[in-house]
């Protein structure tokens, strides 16, 4: 396959196309918006809808309302913008609606700035929505990986019937790699939508009798027999939806914990330190929820410190320290506000904590 | 192999459109490559720089702490990053906007007016494909051959009028 160079933003537009995307509400907000930009004359094109919004909460419902029709929706925004979407988000996981939502991630809180952030984690992975509901996440390090996982994220969204979302940032967004675009799906017609979503809103003619999509259950035994059940999904996403990915753990004496572009950096701080001597491991974590705490399983008896590197204010740290359940020391690495560090300066604050730590 | 490259001017001046073409001809060329711009409210005459990683293997950090080659269009990019340059790279500065000296004497220093010479040929634009032949020459990091082709495919359609200007452009430095 002949690869290309893209924009992260375009990319993420581009493959959630080929997904078979039929509808995108946007509403523009640096550092993503390339990706409406690119709807707005690109999926017209392969017969699906653009619709610009006249706000984060319109794009919301109205991605509720055209998911809820059985249509593939996409839908991206920034921390501030996914903030505004938390209560539609909400609804959706309540009713059920298969949705994929892309946070083009920069720094908090409030308005913040335009640079690249992290400090939506405990936002993604624990919900800023009321009621008892969760969303698998996803973060990745890089285009290739992001472009394959929102094309995935269509499937695994109609599987759980739940949202998915995708948690990369603005570098990601802004920078270009050659990558290789996933097969163009085409989007599915409704006669067969109805076939194979039977709870699909398709209108009386595609199916017998009325399919109604609501979130409000005033019944308490009814209420709570439906969080069971939307438990059950959860459990599934915990067995099956756990990705990570490891590199030198068993001799590591220094053990980074990071994701998406914080990832990248240790990586090479990883072989910065192995050029002083000092072998590190890292845990790159790809499912923010659930967390991936089985890859704690594979840090060896030489591990001194593991360290969660983060774009926030230890928000990691949490899930680092019940992953590593008291067998070694934790530690932070953390710049926040959009500032990324530079890896010379992450293997300098690794050794600071691995010498205390010693 | 690893090559770091540092694009550093002002918004309009094309820096970002060379270190785009650099990373694309070397992805031609089956190198992996990572472009990352610096990004923020975007305008003619803020700031514009971008960073081009170009190996023979995975690229794990398209972030980079030093510069093998630094490609400065004026002097405050000049000022601000010629300390990033490692002993022995490479630093190409526009002379036409830059009247001061480079104050590095471990790098090679390659002082280009392509303004001037852009102005020569009838079009200021061209400036940046006047760097970009003076890249090639000094780092010889893609072929002139690949650049030539993605020249063809930049200034085609609408904008095919320019590809013969910018093509003498490109000779100024690599013919």
């Amino acid at each position: 396959m002949k690869k290309i160079l893209m924009k992260g933003n375009e990319a993420f537009a581009e493959a959630a196309i080929r997904a078979g995307c039929k509808c995108y509400c946007g509403y523009p907000i640096t550092p993503q918006n390339e990706i409406p930009e690119y709807m707005s004359h690109e999926l017209p094109k392969a017969g699906g809808a653009f619709v610009q919004a006249e706000s984060e909460l319109a794009a919301i419902n109205m991605a509720y309302g055209a998911a809820a029709s059985g249509g593939r929706v996409f839908i991206s925004s920034s921390s501030p913008g996914i903030s505004l979407m938390q209560e539609g988000l909400g609804f959706i996981c309540s009713a059920e609606v298969p949705l994929v939502v892309l946070n083009v991630s920069r720094g908090g809180p409030g308005v913040g700035g335009i640079q690249p952030g992290q400090a939506d984690y405990n936002q993604v992975t624990r919900g800023g929505y009321n009621g008892d509901c969760k969303i698998p996440v996803f973060a990745p390090a890089g285009i290739q990986e992001c472009v394959d996982l929102i094309y995935e994220c269509f499937d695994l969204a109609e599987e759980y019937r739940n949202p998915m979302m995708i948690l990369a940032d603005g570098m990601m967004g802004q920078m270009m790699e050659p990558i290789v675009l996933p097969e163009a799906k085409g989007i599915t017609p409704v006669d067969k939508i109805s076939e194979e979503k039977p709870w699909a809103i398709t209108g009386t003619d595609s199916h017998p009798g009325r399919n109604v999509i609501y979130s409000l259950r005033m019944e308490p035994d009814v209420l709570e027999k439906h969080v069971y059940h939307l438990f059950e999904k959860y459990e599934k996403a915990e067995k099956e939806l756990v990705r990570y990915k490891s590199q030198g753990l068993e001799d590591a004496e220094i053990v980074f914990v990071a994701f998406g572009t914080m990832s990248r950096l240790c990586a090479e701080a990883v072989e910065l330190l192995a050029e002083k001597g000092i072998k590190a491991g890292l845990i790159r974590p790809i499912s923010l929820w659930p967390f991936p705490d089985k890859a704690f399983d594979e840090i060896g008896d030489k591990c001194k410190i593991v360290i969660s590197t983060e774009l926030s204010m230890g928000q990691m740290l949490a899930d680092v320290k019940s992953a590593v359940a008291g067998r070694w020391k934790c530690g932070l690495i953390n710049r926040t506000g959009g500032i990324v560090p530079s890896s010379l300066e992450i293997v300098e604050r690794a050794i600071k904590l691995w010498e205390e730590a010693k | 192999m690893k090559q770091k490259l540092f694009f550093a001017g002002s918004g309009g001046q094309g820096t970002l459109a060379m270190g785009q073409m650099i990373a694309k001809a070397a992805m031609d060329e089956g190198k992996e490559v990572t472009w990352l711009p610096s990004y923020g409210p975007e305008m003619r005459g803020g700031t514009a720089n971008c960073t081009v990683v170009v190996s023979d293997k995975a690229i794990s950090c398209p972030l980079i702490n030093d510069a093998d080659v630094l490609v400065a269009m004026n002097l405050p990019s000049l000022r601000k990053f010629e300390t990033m340059v490692n002993p022995g790279g490479v630093i190409l500065m526009n002379s036409s906007l830059i009247p001061e000296k480079c104050l590095r004497d471990d790098v090679k220093v390659v002082e280009v007016p392509c303004n001037d010479l852009a102005k020569e040929l009838g079009n200021e634009k061209c400036a940046n494909i006047i760097m970009l032949g003076a890249i090639l020459k000094e780092t010889g990091i893609v072929s002139l051959e690949t650049i030539r082709e993605q020249l063809e495919h930049m200034f085609s359609g609408r904008k095919a009028a320019f590809l013969p200007l910018n093509q003498k452009a490109l000779d100024i430095y690599t013919k």
